[in-house]
């Protein structure tokens, strides 16, 4: 290899460090005049600022669930945020957590794609000083500081189970529509189902787990698969609201309406249609709202100091009332609720 | 060997090429279809089919099956005819999959917004939108002398980000959509899907007017040499932006046809489905540097991709493994692609030099 | 790099002064500046170290892709390769390799991906978009074949931690220090070396590159190689970055790639570019999206105006190539125009 003269290489080398060197050097300057590098002490004389970091955005589950914790925000007069990407994917959301932490922001309410992805953004957000609240789906205990879970694992993955085996008779081939892949409370849902199933329900047989990705077209385009692939199928448990809507809609215009029962957690206005032309008979969900309500204000006690985050804890959650912090600090809003034909006019969400 | 010997199938390829005109029509026409792409790309369609029912007859005689058959590949088909007639200039139309988001949320949003609108006009200004969107792409290439891949590239992001900023976080639901356009998406017309006809209806126009029209023979000139072609006199700026605005106009269609079949539109609809198209048309037979190839291929290649799509999981392969398969099948077509020009390259000067 | 007599008429300052290194450095420098001031938060260690952490695999592929561009061709195939060494490194890590040969593994994979993508389009002739784009779906497949739509997260801390932590107190990630080893080797073989001069001669005329010697076959394999080992590391980065192998990783990062490169100053036609406009063009692009990420600004308005600024940038090179055909009369050593088509070979 011959080199040619040389020709600036200086300057190269010189231009990246010196681009580099100079957002450095104004960093360094700003750090020092920064303040504090926030402790959750500080920024309790000013105001909190509580941002909710969903799954994914454009997900009416969510969406009802973070206009339940600004409700809350809006109570206790701090500021709310809400940011999320476009799909569940588990890395998508490190870039909001960090652009939280480099916000200094008092309190970050997630709802996680994956148990241990998002952990060290989340580790590295707490060191900045924000405070982090799962709900809905957890990450490893490790890397937050409190979960608010909707009702406990072992009664959610119960009722659906419940209401598919009765509907079909005890007996048959039932399948499950999921989310992602890894989110931590699909995964915990589907390994009670089948403990459930295996120790209750012996003839009742489990053949096929797909993923919807909470995206409504995969979730409908795979349901069309699951009924082409499976013809005996009976019943089909879909655990996540987008994946319920869209199994419905594909099924309330296809031939399998009625002999296929469908159900799982979805949310009354998106089943309401479904409910009254009979593709669905009942299926189960908790208050979202309630959900981001109740985690807004554990963040705020968390953020201001009145708890800590370890079982025994107790703080006032706004009009829920009083909760306390169970085990490996995680709070429970209630049980699941059954939504039928009859009752399904009641609510509105 | 002799080129005026056609008495085996084996001399009549070269007779075809260098002497079609000698030939009985019949025989030409024969010869040129058993040759032709488009033939394989069916005969491997009916073989993926007829496995698959093998295994679970459900898979083509339930009446659903048989309508989703259909339906699923209409969107892609829409794409896929729209995006061999800008290849076959020698450029390519990534932009595709944002256009198609862009005019589904605007479908849904007219029909949220102006609920008085008839479903016809709503599907015309679709497309109308459709067709703007292509002719920036088309006056951007037209005029600037930039190749169209990074043209496109940058449309890409731009009507993705426009949708994306429009509807945030919103989508349009299946319960905000009239009644009748939804049963569109489901509507059957003779045992075919009202929208599998659309895009069978668009796909026959197109094919006739590439094959019979002066402006549809003269996109096959400017891809094969466009120095050439703009050395004839051939309007070569006025050919590629309406092949942009066709293009741009077929994937509004698709997004009101999307809107149509799933209901439910969120803002990033259509991503990626730009990289399906290119795959169908390039397996369908159209050359990737232009000048041959026709949209029924393109049209039988997206008909191809969907239905492997479905098969899969019915011969036990996850469908995991779909995006794999159609990389080989994309490769191989061209591997192919390139093997049978050398060849007939090869023929033609052998025949040139014995002549 | 290619120099017409032209380029030589003016003094040495002004070449540099006007040229468009010059011109996106400074851009880079006022945006930095303003941003500092301007937005809550930007003057912060903790801003330049994710903005470092989370352009690292673009700038590390940019650098080979350069190149590539350079010749003419194109690699549409780099996020997959990403997506395939991130799996592989997951896959084979769960089942109980050492992640340190699992890595290595990963990155010979990425140079048998580089070594098919070399092979047809140098060997066997194809059209290099062609390939690209089915081998794209082809590694992308084998990718989320191997793992579905399951995600391996459980990494060792040690090596988790490495591909986060930074260089002392300084803030500057570990990343930063291969990214310039590697960004001083390619400017080397680039600018320095027979074989970069050699890439650019295929880009202006492939025949006359032949004939003046150059190997072209090999030099566009060794460019495929290249892209293939170093998407490979970038992959096994963003794994371990990010604590997550996923097949669908890195979706669409390919774009991102070209776009900064187009961006850098690379023309498409080949035949011009150099690597720092690359890098300037990445660091900038990097900077709007965390500048704008921080004002809360969404990711969507961020991708219309990359959208924008390459189109912008790549018809400007045009533009401005156009020109001076208008004030001044054709001098024989005027660059050659090509005919509007696709990505030529």
């Amino acid at each position: 290899m011959k080199l040619l003269s040389t020709r600036g290489g200086a300057l190269v080398a010189a231009a990246i460090i010196g681009s580099l060197g100079l957002s450095a050097c104004g960093n360094a300057t700003d750090d020092a005049t920064s303040g504090s590098s926030g402790s959750g002490s500080a920024s309790a004389a000013t105001k909190l600022s509580i941002t909710f970091l969903p799954k994914n955005l454009g997900n009416p589950y969510f969406d009802t669930s973070d206009a339940g914790g600004k409700k809350a925000v809006e109570e206790f007069g701090g500021t709310y945020a809400e940011v999320g990407p476009q799909t569940g994917s588990p890395d998508a959301q490190v870039q909001y957590i960090n652009t939280a932490a480099q916000q200094r922001t008092s309190g970050l309410v997630v709802s996680a794609n994956d148990p241990k992805a998002i952990c060290d953004a989340l580790n590295e957000a707490r060191k900045a000083g924000t405070k982090v609240v799962t709900f809905d789906s957890d990450t490893d205990p490790t890397c937050r500081d409190l979960f608010v879970n909707q009702a406990t694992s072992e009664g959610i993955a119960k009722v659906q189970t419940d209401l598919v085996t009765k509907a079909i008779g005890d007996t048959g081939e039932i399948a499950i529509l999921s989310a992602s892949a890894n989110a931590t409370n699909q995964n915990a849902w589907i390994d009670l189902i089948k403990k459930d199933l295996a120790a209750n329900h012996p003839n009742v047989k489990l053949v096929d787990v797909v993923y919807g990705n909470d995206d409504d077209q995969t979730s409908f385009d795979k349901t069309a698969a699951l009924l082409q692939s499976h013809p005996n199928l009976k019943g089909i448990i879909s655990p996540t609201t987008v994946g319920i809507a869209a199994a419905a809609r594909y099924l309330s215009t296809s031939d399998k309406k009625g002999k296929v029962y469908l159900t799982g957690l979805g949310t009354p206005n998106q089943m309401k249609e479904f409910v009254k032309d009979g593709t669905v008979k009942e299926f189960a969900l908790w208050n979202p709202g309630d959900l981001g309500y109740l985690a807004a204000f554990a963040a705020k006690a968390l953020a201001d100091g009145t708890i800590t985050g370890k079982e025994g804890d107790k703080f006032t959650a706004g009009s829920l009332g009083d909760y306390t912090v169970g085990a490996d600090s995680v709070v429970l809003l209630g049980d699941p609720f059954v939504f039928n034909a009859e009752n399904i006019d009641q609510f509105n969400f | 060997m002799t080129p005026t010997d056609t008495t085996t199938h084996e001399e009549a390829a070269p007779e075809v090429l260098l002497h079609p005109s000698r030939m009985p029509r019949g025989r030409r026409w024969l010869t040129t279809l058993l040759r032709s792409r488009e033939l394989s790309i069916l005969l491997v369609l009916l073989l993926v089919i007829a496995v698959a029912t093998i295994k679970t007859p459900s898979f083509l005689f339930s009446s659903n099956s048989w309508r989703d058959l259909l339906l699923t590949p209409s969107i892609l088909i829409l794409l896929a005819v729209g995006q061999a007639v800008v290849i076959i200039t020698r450029n390519v139309d990534l932009s595709v999959g944002s256009v198609l988001g862009l005019t589904a949320y605007l479908t849904g949003r007219l029909f949220i917004d102006h609920p008085s609108l008839p479903i016809v006009a709503v599907v015309l200004i679709g497309v109308l939108a459709g067709a703007a969107l292509g002719l920036v792409n088309g006056l951007l290439v037209g005029f600037g002398r930039v190749p169209a891949l990074v043209i496109t590239l940058g449309t890409l992001y731009i009507y993705r980000g426009i949708v994306l900023t429009w509807a945030g976080s919103d989508r349009i639901n299946a319960s905000d959509l009239p009644r009748d356009f939804l049963a569109l998406g489901t509507k059957q017309v003779l045992g075919f899907p009202v929208l599998f006809l659309v895009a069978l209806a668009v796909l026959v126009a197109v094919g006739y007017h590439l094959h019979t029209a002066r402006s549809g023979r003269e996109l096959y000139a400017i891809g094969s040499d466009p120095d050439a072609a703009v050395l004839y006199g051939l309007r070569v700026r006025r050919r590629l932006i309406a092949a942009f605005v066709l293009s741009g106009a077929l994937a509004g269609l698709a997004g009101v046809v999307y809107t149509a079949r799933y209901g439910t539109v969120s803002s990033d609809a259509g991503s990626g489905i730009e990289l399906q198209a290119v795959a169908a048309v390039v397996v369908g037979g159209v050359a990737i540097f232009g000048g041959s190839g026709t949209v029924w291929g393109a049209a039988l290649g997206a008909v191809l991709l969907v239905t492997i799509n479905r098969a899969l999981p019915i011969v036990g392969i996850p469908d995991f493994w779909q995006q794999a398969l159609v990389g080989v099948l994309i490769l191989s077509a061209i591997v192919l692609d390139r093997v049978l020009s050398v060849r007939r390259a090869r023929q033609l000067i052998e025949s040139r030099d014995d002549a | 790099m290619s120099r017409t007599y032209a380029d030589y008429t003016h003094p040495w300052w002004r070449r540099l002064v006007v040229s468009r290194e010059a011109v996106m450095l400074a851009l880079l420098v006022a945006l930095v500046v303003w941003a500092v001031g301007n937005i809550v938060f930007f003057g912060t260690t903790l801003t330049m170290t994710y903005l470092l952490l989370d352009t690292a695999p673009v700038l590390l592929i940019a650098l080979p892709m350069t190149m590539v561009i350079i010749t003419g061709e194109i690699d549409l195939s780099v996020a997959s390769v990403v997506g395939l060494s991130s799996v592989l490194l997951g896959d084979l890590t769960r089942s109980g390799l050492p992640i340190a040969l699992a890595a290595v593994i990963a990155l010979l994979a990425g140079l048998a991906c580089g070594a098919l993508n070399g092979y047809l389009v140098a060997y066997v002739g194809l059209p290099s978009l062609a390939v690209t784009i089915g081998t794209l779906a082809l590694f992308r497949g084998l990718a989320v074949g191997l793992l579905g739509t399951t995600a391996v997260t459980d990494f060792p801390k040690g090596w988790t931690s490495l591909a986060t932590s930074q260089v002392g107190s300084t803030g500057v990630p570990l990343i930063t220090v291969p990214f310039l080893v590697l960004a001083g080797a390619f400017a080397l073989l680039l600018h320095f070396s027979s074989f970069g001069r050699g890439v650019y001669d295929i880009g202006l005329s492939k025949e006359a590159a032949l004939f003046s010697g150059v190997d072209v076959r090999r030099t566009v394999l060794v460019l495929f190689l290249l892209t293939g080992v170093v998407s490979a590391f970038a992959g096994v980065y963003f794994t371990l970055r990010f604590g997550s192998a996923r097949g669908d990783n890195a979706t669409g990062l390919e774009l991102q790639v070209v776009a900064a490169v187009l961006l850098g100053g690379v023309s498409i036609f080949g035949g011009r570019g150099r690597l720092l406009g690359v890098v300037l063009g990445v660091l900038l692009i990097g900077t709007i999206s965390s500048a704008l990420r921080l004002q809360g600004v969404t990711v969507n308005v961020i991708n219309i105006i990359i959208g924008a600024l390459l189109i912008a940038s790549v018809m400007s090179t045009s533009v401005l190539a156009w020109l001076p055909g208008l004030t001044r009369r054709k001098s024989p050593g005027t660059s050659p125009h090509k005919t509007p088509s696709g990505v030529g070979s």
